[in-house]
């Protein structure tokens, strides 16, 4: 059965519209369902000592005053757990090189950054255990710390894992062409050094996770604020010795993840351990300075770059040596050597060029672990490409729009396979520069601009073109080893009301996962949006799924809920052809109605077919097929990735005085191909814009050279709040994936992709005529006043 | 047991119009005293510092940090949160914006939102983008990026004004 998406008039045409979240109403009234909103009988609250040095030898651990507290139930000690709990190692086999010692869920004799998990108090209450952690004594002897990237590697930078050899935790050299040769004969070279700040997600519900082992039963349950239910199962299954049908992991409501709730933390992976072995429900919840010292970090990376171009403005070749720091241990199961990883893979994205060298240098530290996080390496590498595309310019005296016009692949020469040996099946670079460009009317913005420098307003207008890597296949992380599913499913059954029911492997974090599958599913069956209940995010319950990361909802959960909505409608239609003596192929379901296809003419409601199935099936022909539930998977299989493009535009006004910014405006044109609902794809790109922003001009862990984490509350580090930010005008282009009925790649994540390369270059072009330059995010007021020369020492 | 939660306070209250009582440790805050001896989940706690306004309610009128107010402190008061705001029905046009404008998404922020909006538009008028932003400062949103919580607060200043002038 074919959809034809491009007929709006079509029946059940729900794909495409913007219709309201099911989940939203109950969000709005207090209802929502969020782990720490769960109590059980019998739950007991765990708080955990963590190391207050970034690298420490742990000796003897007093536990005595402690145990005193009332409510205190039990103390675990790394040695304790680490009986019931297997320490897990963070390698890729795929990732040739990369390594990472074993971690335990609470360290064991060693603790590797501020904030690593000690000790567990369980207690009655949290705040029982709370005061008892206070009263743990822990001995420590410190050892040196590594904190500086750069020098990590230098001969006399202690070692920090011993038995690894060295602080190298990954490398990874990308060539293609003579990039040499083409540096030498370039027009013009321009070279250049840009940093990303170490910043965190700051997910508004803190980590949280209620574990319960039921021994009676042999069961775990784990109410989990995950992005990956059945990794999760997986994960405790294989380290805590249970079978993994005997864990279920449930996911409720969750308060924001945007990759940070994707990960294996030691202390989640504890607190199921101390479930299992005090067989009662025990619940974590990270407060606020756990959540900065102990969800991962992301983006702490410095790029030495450089671009060689001709005298008309064709790229020639790109050169990137991307450093990162990625913490103590790579971080299970994904790993840390991805981020870096995806900058080889991403620089240079949209421009069809020849040479290029890219090389990532992935070091140990003694600092909170990082990985992948909203737009995993893309807001690194648009923002060194895009520097660099913009300096360029410059040099040539060439507009900014005009030289990525001239190097951008046509939008008919797909497919093609980029310098980085990227696949991409069809893009839309022109077409989308194009809309940009007509929705800010980019000529009026540059009169505007030059009339306002001449009052002394320095406004500045930036472009940053990009690609998003969508739609993951296997060949992410399956490949690799890990037991993290790119296949997803959907079973879609019809109840003998009419009434449909959609049971997903994605998940829900608020991006609308469950509206979006109900308007597939409602289109697919034929029913309206509201007869359909989606429900997500229970191991036991759905079919097996990765869940939601890489923008893989919609085109890989999606695709999966269209085919089993499609073959329950080929069910529904075999039944009633039997009843109403018609061909099936002669009916067709249109709002809850069988018709008929030709005139439309309604036959028969789905309540009656449901009521005929369910309870009258002897007036069925024997041997009638009646089955009323589906289920379909989907996986990649042509593109190991879907590639998304787009371009967005920044507009801001820099305060020379002061050296603050301004955001006057921000534009986005991208193209994820088939849209199924407009207003939930605008909203994530809003979202995804604002957290981009904030990595621009504000997020930035500090720690001190000893290690210790400076900024770790919500007064200190900053993240964008509504003041500050800019109105966002979003455009879109749809080019749909071949590789399924559905057409639809990712969205959710090309906002942050390319909101800070928009703004580095906004600022810079206000600043040029002043001969400034700034290229280390965030850009702070001090940064801007720097590269101004007006603070110096 | 450190003072704080060993003393005991005994403190009365109306919570959403209902009258309740209640033995509480000296340092229990409001937030906590809501949450977890009245089952009002609809407050979230988030930052639990007074920084990011998930826990805003509305105490005597005002929009308060549940997680700065002692529950000790509230003896006496007047408090309403989500849940008895939406069974009066009085911010019913807010929600139904909310949803309709797609103005949360994880819906973590949203009960802190409404409890911060509500102030604002009970002021009447119709603020400006600017004042709007300006009012929910203190209210972080990681989702929604907040164009989509203005254009909610907005539209329903709009139309409330709109009713009133009619
Ligand atoms: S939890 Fe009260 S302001 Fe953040
Ligand atoms: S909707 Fe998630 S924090 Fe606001």
């Amino acid at each position: 059965m074919t959809i034809s998406f491009g007929n709006p008039d079509r029946p059940n045409s729900y794909i495409g519209k913007t219709v309201p979240r099911p989940n939203a109403p109950r969000l709005v009234q207090g209802r929502g369902k969020y782990v720490d909103d769960i109590v059980l009988p019998r739950m007991a609250h765990v708080v955990f000592v963590r190391s207050p040095h970034a690298h420490a030898k742990i000796g003897a651990i007093d536990t005595a005053e402690a145990a005193a507290v009332k409510g205190v139930l039990r103390i675990f000690t790394g040695a304790d757990i680490a009986e019931v709990c297997t320490p897990w190692v963070a390698v890729l086999a795929h990732l040739k090189g990369l390594k990472s010692p074993p971690q335990h869920a609470l360290a064991v004799d060693r603790a590797c950054w501020v904030g690593d998990p000690v000790v567990a108090v369980v207690a009655t209450s949290r705040a029982a255990a709370e005061e008892a952690a206070a009263l743990v004594e822990v001995d420590y002897a410190p050892l040196p710390a590594v904190t500086d990237m750069m020098s990590a590697l230098d001969a006399d930078t202690p070692v920090l894992h011993p038995d690894m050899g060295d602080n190298l935790a990954f490398r990874r050299l990308h060539e293609e062409g003579d990039v040499e040769a083409a540096f030498a004969s370039a027009h013009k070279v321009v070279e250049a050094r840009f940093k990303t700040a170490r910043h965190t997600g700051v997910t508004l519900e803190p980590r949280s996770i209620l574990v319960d082992w039921n021994p009676a039963e042999g069961q775990m349950t784990a109410w989990h604020a995950t992005q990956a239910p059945h990794m999760m199962q997986t994960v405790f299954a294989k380290h805590l010795d249970l079978p993994e049908g005997r864990v279920r992991v449930i996911c409720d409501d969750v308060g924001g993840s945007y990759g940070i709730k994707v990960h294996v933390y030691p202390d989640e992976v504890a607190t199921a351990a101390i479930a299992k072995i005090m067989a009662r429900p025990i619940k974590f919840v990270a407060d606020r300075l756990e959540s900065f010292t102990t969800d991962i970090h992301a983006r702490d990376h410095e790029i030495g770059a450089r671009i060689a171009v001709d005298e008309t403005g064709k790229i020639l070749a790109m050169d990137i040596d991307d450093w990162t720091a990625i913490g103590a241990y790579s971080v299970y199961p994904r790993t840390s050597a991805i981020e870096g990883n995806q900058v080889v893979n991403l620089c240079g994205g949209p421009y069809d060029f020849a040479h290029y060298r890219a090389q990532t240098s992935v070091v140990f530290q003694n600092k909170t672990p990082t990985c992948q996080y909203r737009a995993v390496g893309h807001p690194i590498a648009v923002a060194v490409t895009e520097g660099l595309v913009d300096m360029a310019a410059a040099e040539l005296g060439m507009d900014p729009v005009e030289i990525r016009r001239r190097n951008m692949y046509a939008d008919d020469a797909y497919p093609v396979t980029s310098p980085a040996k990227m696949r991409f099946e069809g893009l839309s670079h022109h077409a989308s520069m194009d809309k940009l460009m007509a929705l800010m009317d980019y000529e009026g913005l540059r009169a505007e601009q030059a009339e306002l420098r001449k009052k002394g307003i320095h406004r500045g207008i930036g472009i940053a073109s990009f690609i998003e890597l969508t739609n993951p296949s296997p060949f992410m992380y399956g490949i690799g080893g890990a037991r993290i599913s790119a296949q997803d499913g959907c079973t879609v059954r019809m109840d003998p009301d009419g009434s449909i029911v959609a049971l997903s492997g994605v998940t829900e974090q608020g991006q609308g996962t469950e509206a979006m599958l109900a308007q597939i599913v409602a289109e697919g069956v034929g029913v309206a949006p509201g007869r359909v209940r989606v429900i997500t995010g229970d191991t036991q319950v759905t079919p097996y799924g990765g869940g939601t990361w890489a923008s893989r909802g919609a085109g890989i959960g999606g695709e999966a809920a269209l085919q089993s909505a499609l073959a329950l409608k080929g069910s529904i239609l075999e039944v009633a052809g039997a009843m109403l003596q018609a061909p099936a192929d002669a009916l067709d379901i249109r709002d809850g109605q069988v018709v008929d296809t030709a005139t439309g003419e309604a036959r028969m409601p789905l309540e009656e077919l449901g009521r005929i199935v369910y309870f009258r099936g002897d007036t069925l022909p024997k041997g009638l097929p009646r089955e009323l539930v589906q289920t379909r998977h989907f996986i990649t299989s042509d593109y190991p990735f879907a590639f998304t493009n787009g371009v967005q535009a920044s507009y801001l006004e820099v305060d020379t005085g002061t050296g603050e910014v301004k955001l006057l405006k921000h534009w986005c044109v991208e193209d994820c191909g088939r849209i199924i609902n407009p207003q939930l794809v605008d909203e994530q790109i809003r979202g995804g814009i604002v957290q981009g922003l904030g990595g621009a001009l504000f997020e930035e862990i500090h720690y001190d050279e000893d290690g210790q984490l400076l900024n770790g509350s919500m007064a200190d580090y900053l993240v964008p709040m509504a003041a500050e930010m800019p109105d966002m005008v979003i455009g879109h282009v749809e080019t749909p994936t071949m590789e399924s009925t559905l057409g639809a790649k990712g969205a959710g994540e090309a906002g942050t992709a390319g909101a800070p390369a928009a703004v580095m270059n906004a600022i810079n072009d206000a600043l040029r005529p002043l001969g400034a330059q700034v290229t280390a995010m965030p850009f702070t007021p001090e940064r801007i006043l720097r590269a101004m020369g007006q603070i110096e020492d | 047991m450190t003072e704080a939660f060993r003393d005991r306070i005994d403190i009365a209250l109306t919570v959403n119009g209902e009258a309740v009582e209640g033995r509480v440790p000296a340092g229990r805050h409001l937030i906590d005293f809501l949450r977890l001896d009245l089952g009002l989940t609809g407050s979230h706690a988030s930052c639990e510092h007074g920084v990011c306004g998930a826990c805003t309610i509305h105490v005597d009128g005002q929009a308060v940090r549940g997680c700065l107010m002692l529950a000790a402190q509230a003896d006496g008061a007047e408090v309403w949160t989500l849940e008895g705001l939406t069974e009066t029905g009085v911010i019913r046009d807010l929600q139904d914006a909310f949803v309709e404008r797609n103005a949360l998404q994880c819906g973590y922020c949203t009960p802190g939102m409404l409890a911060s909006i509500k102030e604002l538009l009970d002021m009447g008028g119709v603020p400006d983008r600017a004042t709007i932003r300006e009012h929910l400062s203190g209210n972080y949103c990681r989702c929604t990026g907040y164009e989509a919580i203005i254009d909610a607060v907005e539209s329903v200043a709009k139309a409330r004004a709109g009713e009133a002038a009619a």
